[in-house]
């Protein structure tokens, strides 16, 4: 099984990412690309265990947005950790859509951007080949603190200081 | 200046030890070329032509005699003995060795100072007007501002790999002196029918390969709203940037498809969900930031010094020093020296370690420590007591650095151009060179009067080209350098240059330079009519002329 730091501890990913629904016939819990998803929503949305939607960079959150509270997962793609929008894609799922459930980054994740995508809300990531996931827990603890507002501190430093 | 508390020297120090354990893995070979690349870039990092080319930030150009220390330090220890002032209020050092980077860094967070975001696809180094603080026409002190869009901007997690670049200014006086139309987003200071203060946003401005001038989004944005504001922006940039081609990917080009009204108004669907959030700054915060400003303790001084009508009146050279490179100070008594970085004969903004030693004793000595770096790529003391003056400019004379050609023809803007910069498809340095050497006569330099004239290496436009009022652009010609050259552009109104004709090789830029310079004479009326002034009222036509319909002068094809 594939390694996951889910917060930031190492599980076990329950998840395997599937094309279609024949290929998710006999697993528990699924992630299918979005388009997959639309494409079939109600039998997805009928199936037993548990659903996630995977999010290419440039997908756009709000298609989501009326079944948010049936995913488990939303996972979101960095074909290229430059390439920054999921950044923003996570924070419009937590911040504007108030998404509780996983937000799980996938593609070119590891040690050096971890900061950063913890504050922008995701809370789960696979860890791409180059990296190992013990080497990129350690990127979580960059900074000991930041400026700005981020989903895990939504009031920034500027505020925190007068509390 | 603003002073650190623990908090932002505990970041810096963390980013130190982040950009050590990068540049390790790189070594080790853990992290690859590729993955180092946008890091070390994060860090103002490039691999440059000869050597790694580092630029520190100088946060809004404002620098202590103790940084200033620190800057020569570095040059002498880590390079061979010279840093580059650039146009955006940075320094560069040319050749750092790579493995020696992390312990510049550590060195620069020792006197508060990084190079954090200098470069990259990010929230760039915010710049102002270098005349800040001490301008008659100011609202506000544009700092403060910049102080919290820096701390906003540094290591903000949404904002780190955008589609490209993105440059922030801030102005605070009557006086746009901060380029705000020219950049990805400027802010103006205003104040509404109440009195309130507040900021006009402009969007997508920018020089590059596709000079824009912005256009402003909204006419009055409250301070308090500054931040979430800019959120907001950057947020519809970040997702609907373009990132297939580095070409179109600046937020200008953006603002252009989607049409201003359009962009203009997906910001604000964004902006009101942030408004009023916790991004809204508060009152407190400015107070804070205000109170750890180090603010000059001016002297009650007499408006007019005896010293310095006694020295005006006796020595001439002075005197003309004074006319062009002394500024008026908002404080009784005081002056703004402007120090010019460009003698004839050294690159452009180029300051040696012992010559930066030198002005941070000055700015001790004769000011309060304190040194600005212009867009112009000149240092400025701020704040000099006027009876002081004859005595800073003995010692700046003797330095190097009283050339009395600020705002004229030979304060020339460049680029590092191809002697340094990878990018380049011609040299920028020899050309300014030549043109300073072609134009050495003071009496005459005096006469021809206010005069722009900026020069880049290649499209990139570092050297800001467009709003010269005689713009050099270096181009590949058959992989030979050329040169095109564009006049009539302006910073302040923001006005692009256009071009005259065809790009001329090295060797004739300084006689175009003189044909130019002759037909604005002959056109002129009298001498208050500057040079913008004279091709804005009889247009193109009269230089291309002289320049292209005389027989003496080889041309490339177009
Ligand atoms: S304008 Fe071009 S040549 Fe000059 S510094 Fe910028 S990138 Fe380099």
């Amino acid at each position: 099984m594939v390694k996951l730091i889910l917060g930031s501890t190492l599980v076990d990913d329950s998840f395997v990412t599937v094309e279609s629904l024949e290929q998710a016939a006999n697993l528990p819990d699924v992630i299918v690309p979005l388009t997959v998803f639309v494409a079939h929503k109600a039998q997805w949305l009928a199936r037993s265990g548990k659903l996630g939607v995977w999010l290419a960079a440039g997908d756009d959150a709000e298609v989501l947005a009326e079944d948010l509270e049936h995913l488990s997962v939303v996972a979101i793609d960095f074909p290229s950790f430059t390439d920054g929008r999921g950044y923003s894609t996570a924070r419009l799922l937590r911040e504007k859509y108030h998404y509780r459930g996983q937000v799980r980054a996938v593609g070119d994740v590891f040690r050096d951007v971890m900061f950063y995508l913890a504050r922008c809300g995701f809370n789960a990531f696979v860890v791409r080949a180059s990296d190992t996931p013990e080497n990129a827990l350690l990127g979580l603890n960059t900074f000991s603190e930041s400026y700005q507002s981020g989903v895990d501190k939504p009031a920034p430093l500027y505020r925190r200081r007068l509390a | 200046m603003y002073q650190y508390d623990e908090i932002d020297q505990r970041i810096v120090d963390e980013r130190v030890a982040q950009f050590r354990s990068q540049t390790q893995r790189f070594l080790t070979g853990e992290l690859s070329e590729d993955d180092f690349r946008p890091l070390r870039l994060q860090n103002g990092l490039y691999i440059q032509r000869h050597a790694p080319m580092l630029r520190v930030a100088i946060p809004y150009g404002v620098l202590s005699s103790r940084q200033l220390h620190m800057l020569a330090h570095i040059a002498r220890t880590y390079d061979r003995g010279l840093g580059h002032f650039t146009t955006r209020q940075n320094i560069q050092y040319n050749w750092p060795p790579l493995e020696r980077v992390p312990d510049i860094l550590a060195d620069l967070a020792t006197v508060q100072m990084h190079a954090i975001q200098t470069s990259g696809n990010c929230v760039r180094n915010t710049t102002t007007d270098h005349f800040a603080g001490v301008a008659a026409d100011e609202l506000i002190d544009p700092r403060v501002y910049c102080e919290l869009i820096r701390q906003w901007s540094t290591f903000h997690p949404e904002f780190a790999y955008l589609p490209r670049k993105f440059k922030i200014a801030v102005n605070g006086a009557v006086a746009d002196r901060a380029a705000t139309w020219v950049h990805d987003i400027g802010l103006h200071v205003c104040t509404d029918d109440a009195g309130h203060l507040g900021f006009r946003v402009i969007v997508g401005g920018g020089l590059g390969r596709t000079p824009i001038i912005g256009t402003v989004i909204r006419e009055f944005l409250p301070v308090q709203h500054v931040l979430t504001y800019l959120d907001a922006i950057l947020r519809i940039y970040n997702r609907h940037g373009r990132r297939d081609n580095k070409h179109k990917a600046r937020i200008k080009i953006l603002v252009k498809s989607l049409t201003p009204e359009r962009f203009q108004q997906e910001v604000e669907e964004e902006w009101a969900r942030l408004k009023d959030g916790p991004a809204t700054v508060v009152p407190e915060e400015l107070a804070r930031i205000e109170a750890r400003m180090i603010r000059p303790q001016y002297a009650a001084l007499p408006a007019q010094s005896a010293v310095l009508k006694e020295a005006l009146e006796r020595d001439i050279p002075f005197k003309r020093w004074h006319e062009r490179n002394v500024h008026a100070h908002k404080v009784a008594g005081y002056a703004s020296v402007v120090l010019s970085l460009k003698p004839t004969g050294t690159p452009p903004g180029d300051a040696s370690a012992v010559q930066m030693d030198a002005v941070a004793d000055l700015a001790d000595q004769y000011g309060f420590g304190e040194i600005r770096v212009s867009h112009e790529q000149n240092l400025i003391l701020p704040d000099i007591a006027q009876d002081d003056l004859p005595a800073l400019y003995l010692a700046l004379k003797e330095l190097g650095f009283a050339t009395p050609n600020i705002g004229l023809l030979t304060n020339i803007i460049a680029c590092p151009g191809g002697d340094y910069c990878s990018l380049a498809n011609a040299r920028s340095i020899p050309v300014a060179q030549a043109i300073q050497e072609r134009f050495n006569d003071l009496d005459e330099l005096y006469e021809i009067g206010e005069l722009d004239l900026n020069i880049s290496g290649c499209m990139n436009a570092c050297g800001h080209h467009h709003v010269g009022h005689i713009g050099i652009l270096g181009v590949d010609k058959h992989g030979q350098e050329f040169y095109q050259i564009t006049i009539g552009g302006s910073q302040a109104p923001a006005r692009i240059g256009r071009v005259i004709g065809p790009s001329v090789s090295q060797e004739e830029v300084p006689d175009v330079m003189e044909q130019l310079i002759d037909v604005y004479l002959e056109q002129r009326n009298g001498g208050h009519e500057r040079f913008v002034d004279v091709v804005e009222r009889v247009g193109l036509e009269p230089f291309r002329a002289r320049i292209y319909d005389e027989p003496h002068l080889e041309v490339a094809n177009g």
